[in-house]
């Protein structure tokens, strides 16, 4: 299974970005291969509509469940329709490599 | 002057099935025309006639006011009965409705996250597994978080 977390750099030393669509960077961890993958996030200093373009990005990944801090309004239903599971960690100090580690108990 | 847009009714459990048909109707034609259950009349139903709650604590579960949803819901019943009654089939589509789903927390690690998959359920945790989970409710409700 894939999961997408949204990260503030491109290392598993950053933070987890406490926004969706305008995180700096993608990080998609695939649970099987153990696999980690950071892409840079193209909308985010997007006007409007960064979050249903990262929504269309994470999707052609594959992703089940996406890990970030916050979703914005019109990201819910899109992931909704998708199956996609949000989970929100509201803790800004939370590490990439942490995250990736509670996954894999 | 234009009436004002209906609100969007909240519907947080999908149907698992689109539609029901009648078998066996001799007297009936198969191709009779089909009765177009709305999303958020199925709704309804299952808040009011599955899940038991009254209309006050079913409209606000669909973010309507409670006399809306009785309107919806005597709408539902109506089609309903008529379906039966005239051996068509039900068809579940169509409505002014938006999708959301059931969110929950973990006391252990202290993440929220929803349930996409209604028909799938397991009790842990998706981050630690842990198994102290509790629903939260209208997570809209709670400090910080947009959604």
């Amino acid at each position: 299974m894939k999961v997408a977390i949204t990260s503030t750099g491109n290392t598993t030393d950053s933070k987890l970005d406490q926004r969706f669509g305008r995180c700096s960077y993608f990080v998609i961890y695939d649970q099987e291969t153990g696999g980690i993958e950071f892409i840079p996030n193209p909308g985010k200093e997007a006007s409007d509509g960064a979050g249903p373009a990262a929504v269309q990005l994470v999707a052609s990944r594959n992703v089940q469940k996406i890990v970030s801090g916050e979703f914005g309004i019109k990201i819910k239903s899109l992931l909704d329709s998708l199956k996609i599971q949000m989970i929100i960690i509201r803790d800004p100090d939370r590490k990439i490599e942490e995250i990736i580690n509670m996954l894999n108990q | 002057m234009s009436p004002r847009p209906h609100r969007l009714r909240k519907i947080s459990n999908p149907p698992v099935i689109s539609g029901f048909k009648p078998y066996r109707n001799k007297t009936i034609d198969e191709n009779a025309e089909a009765i177009f259950l709305q999303y958020e009349e199925y709704e309804t139903l299952r808040l009011c006639d599955h899940e038991m709650l009254n209309h006050k604590q079913a409209s606000e579960r669909m973010a309507v006011s409670r006399p809306t949803l009785t309107r919806i819901y005597s709408s539902a019943r109506q089609k309903i009965a008529e379906a039966f009654v005239m051996g068509k089939q039900i068809i579940i589509e169509g409505g002014k409705i938006y999708f959301d789903s059931e969110w929950y927390t973990c006391r252990r690690c202290g993440c929220y996250f929803n349930n996409p998959e209604k028909d799938s359920w397991t009790n842990n945790c998706p981050m630690c597994r842990g198994n102290d989970i509790s629903s939260a409710g209208d997570i809209s409700n709670l400090d910080g978080i947009t959604i």
